[in-house]
């Protein structure tokens, strides 16, 4: 897989991004490597300074810089290059990538919470001083501060409950309960009772318990969907990263740069050496190797000519292609595996919650109690008594603590991932990766870097490799690029001409140089090499006796540690690859994985995955290629490299920055420690309610005792969650 | 009474103007970066205020 590295990055041409602002022009650019103030004063500051930048304003929690400036179009570049002097990397954000449909409904929940919040500080004001009031408080003082209460609670109950009451509804319609019910109806209740024993001139009111109700519930519920929020930006601007800009051929015969999404079937496109494919298409003219890691797992590059078909996500590396596109980008291969990504995240969504599952249980419980109250105290004579108890019992209960239990605990676990370098998609996918039992790796680029390295650069002389990199500075091969890592910087020989399947040729001292594969040099290779996952090459010094260069795809360096850190936890270990036998029996006998399958093709990786999870094996599933992405959405739970395709980081779990396999293992920890510290706030509410239940069904609370044991409640399942914050 | 009957409107009124300040910070985007804020008061680019006569009386 071609690195994803500032060299790739380089050619997508920012210009082709750059939208008209009313009389300026507009740039959204993903900056990487933002992290602190000095950052946002450095990178505008020093975009201000430019003559041709109006404004630039730095998001640091989405790393967008928007940009608006005077001028051509061409001042993009040089503003990209102004912030790659300034020290950070910085490359075209793709608008409609950015919006985020979640940013909506999360700040109708923020609004709803400073409703909520409003209403019960002023409702609580006007309780208290009734509390405080008992006895000495004359009625009409007293009716008169109950009906303020009312005025205050009534409508800021109707705006701030709309998000329970809504999913309560729909869950009724479904006819199934989950946690929003219980809630809605507590509320309700409340509100209801409280105002008729309004009406009716004497008893207590309960506005200040309901408004306080909702304010905690929503607290949890914003938790959550920041949660949400914050995972999906990152992702979003990863793919954003990626945003790819093709070269056009028009009519008249100039290139254009054009975005990718716009390419239509029939358009004809140059690919440089370098690039990456955009589209799905056809080479009309050039021949060369193509690097197919990304799509098919395989390492050695593919040699094609005119006529053959090519795929996006592959890359160029020789010489430039022109290519007549066969589908847009919405219909290229990608779409195809999209569609698999598709069908297996709908079969994801089928897992229920914690939350929800705990409800399901809670739901039911409550209301039987709360019945079994109401009958209980008819028979004992008092219906009133029942009636108003039944209520307690529904509002004691306190869903606070319950609703709050998961997402406090999964807002601070993936706080800590976060900082370890692990995105987390959502708070079900670290449920999900405590109960993994058996972790799947992918080869290429997932357990290895997904480029050669140079094996033997022992058994060569340090001025071979020099004339060998002389040659191959020149090239995208990765074979050259790979000799080219092991030399070093330095010179490139003049008149270097590349034969594509062949190898370079150039004059280094006075010499005539040959550096390729086996059978253009014409070199007998004899006795078959013992590595069967080594790729070769040879270089010949004028007439010199060839010497053999041998290279591998090399493991990334703390993988073997990963693999073993994974067993330690109790998890099989399995191989998937889409590269040939030899070199992914080499890699798992190195690794010490136990059981491994080789070319396979994403359907075949997801049949073994969904054989997998009907065996109840609930499968881990790494990878990073084009060809993972399927099996990532399949599995029961996954996680992607930070530089693998969009669709693949899109369909995983979780995504690792950096590239790190040690995050797996700690991403684990955390997971199981989450999962137990959920457990343990459910036991605390189930304490809780214990409790405070039979002090409901008795008479014993009164609204003040239930304020306090709301926010009791919800304070200490909040402390217990942020014990995770030191594990 | 005549004291409540005036401070309660008031206090409820204050309490909904900070509602609507708040609503309006929502909308005018101020929680679109919650990082970014905390951190752009840390900077300080200032340079400090040189009033121009002093400086022309050291010279």
């Amino acid at each position: 897989m071609a690195p994803l590295d500032a060299a790739n990055l380089r050619r997508n041409d920012p210009a082709a991004f750059v939208r008209s602002d009313g009389d300026a022009k507009a740039l959204d650019l993903a900056v990487e490597g933002a992290r602190c103030a000095g950052c946002i004063s450095k990178i505008e500051g020093g975009l201000n300074q430019m003559d041709a930048v109006k404004s630039a304003r730095l998001n640091l929690s989405t790393g967008r810089l928007a940009v608006t400036f005077t001028g051509p179009d061409s001042e993009a570049q040089r503003i990209v290059e102004k912030i790659k002097s300034l020290g950070y990397s910085a490359s075209p954000f793709q608008p409609e990538t950015g919006e985020d449909p979640g940013k909506s409904e999360e700040k109708r929940l923020l609004r709803a919470m400073a409703v909520a919040g409003f209403a019960m500080a002023n409702v609580m004001l006007l309780s208290v001083s009734v509390w405080a009031g008992e006895g000495e408080m004359d009625f009409g003082t007293r009716q008169l501060l109950h009906w303020l209460s009312a005025m205050i609670a009534l409508p800021a109950s109707l705006y701030a409950g709309r998000p329970f009451f809504q999913s309560a509804w729909r869950a009724i319609k479904a006819k199934s309960l989950n946690m929003d019910v219980p809630i809605s109806l507590a509320v309700c209740l409340a509100l209801g009772l409280s105002f008729y024993e309004l009406l009716i001139g004497h008893g207590d009111a309960y506005f200040d318990a309901a408004v306080m109700l909702l304010f905690f519930l929503l607290i949890g519920r914003y938790l959550d969907s920041r949660l949400r929020a914050r995972a999906g930006q990152a992702a979003r601007q990863l793919a954003a990263l990626q945003a790819s800009v093709a070269h056009r051929i028009e009519a008249d015969g100039t290139v254009k740069a054009v975005p990718a999404r716009e390419i239509a079937p029939g358009d004809r496109l140059v690919v440089a050496a370098g690039d990456r494919l955009p589209v799905d298409g056809v080479i009309e003219a050039g021949a060369g190797e193509v690097d197919a890691s990304l799509v098919t797992g395989e390492t050695a590059p593919l040699d094609l000519e005119p006529g053959d078909a090519v795929y996006s996500g592959m890359v160029n590396l020789s010489g430039t292609l022109t290519v007549q596109a066969t589908a847009a980008r919405e219909d290229s291969l990608l779409a195809e595996i999209a569609r698999l990504v598709e069908a297996g995240e709908q079969n994801r969504s089928s897992y229920v919650r914690l939350a929800d599952r705990a409800a399901r249980l809670y739901a039911p419980v409550v209301h039987t109690l709360a019945a079994l109250t109401l009958v209980g105290w008819i028979i004992a004579g008092d219906p009133r008594s029942g009636i108003l108890n039944a209520i307690a019992v529904l509002i004691i209960t306190c869903p606070c603590a319950l609703a709050l239990a998961v997402p406090a605990v999964q807002i601070v676990a993936c706080g800590r991932l976060f900082r370890e370098g692990v995105l987390v998609k959502s708070g079900d996918a670290l449920e999900r990766l405590a109960t993994a039992g058996r972790a799947i790796f992918d080869k290429t680029g997932t357990l290895t870097l997904g480029k050669p390295k140079l094996l033997n650069p022992h058994a060569l002389r340090p001025e071979t490799i020099e004339i060998a990199a002389k040659l191959a500075r020149s090239s995208n091969h990765p074979v050259s690029r790979a000799v080219a890592d092991a030399a070093g910087m330095g010179e490139t020989a003049k008149d270097i001409t590349e034969v594509p399947g062949g190898g370079l040729e150039g004059i280094v001292e006075g010499k005539q140089v040959r550096f390729g594969s086996a059978g253009w040099l014409g070199v007998d290779t004899g006795r078959s090499t013992g590595e069967a996952h080594a790729m070769e090459a040879w270089l010949q010094v004028g007439d010199q006796a060839p010497v053999r260069f041998v290279f591998s795809d090399a493991l990334r360096s703390d993988a073997k540690d990963a693999i073993a850190a994974v067993k330690a936890r109790g998890l099989e270990t399995e191989l998937l690859s889409g590269d040939r036998d030899g070199p992914v029996e080499a890699v798992s006998r190195d690794l010490g994985i136990e059981s491994w399958a080789a070319q396979l093709k994403p359907t075949e990786k997801i049949a073994r995955i969904e054989a997998l999870t009907q065996a109840g094996q609930r499968p881990l599933m790494v990878g990073d290629g084009i060809n993972d992405a399927p099996a990532l959405a399949a599995a029961h739970v996954s996680i992607s490299m930070g530089s693998a395709a969009e669709i693949s980081r899109s369909a995983a779990d979780l995504v690792i920055q950096g590239d790190r396999l040690s995050s797996i293992p700690v991403a684990l920890d955390i997971a199981r420690a989450s999962r137990r510290r959920v457990f343990e706030n459910f036991a605390l509410a189930a304490v809780y309610n214990c409790i405070a239940v039979p002090l409901a069904v008795f008479g014993f609370v009164t609204p003040l005792v239930a304020a306090i044991a709301m926010s009791g409640s919800s304070i200490l399942v909040t402390g217990n969650a942020m014990r995770l914050m030191k594990k | 009474m005549t004291a409540l009957l005036w401070l309660i409107p008031i206090a409820l009124l204050l309490g909904l103007v900070g509602l609507a300040a708040f609503f309006w910070s929502v909308r005018s985007g101020q929680y679109d970066d919650l990082q970014g804020a905390a951190e752009r008061i840390l900077i300080d680019d200032d340079k400090p205020i040189v009033d121009e006569d002093e400086e022309g009386e050291k010279r």
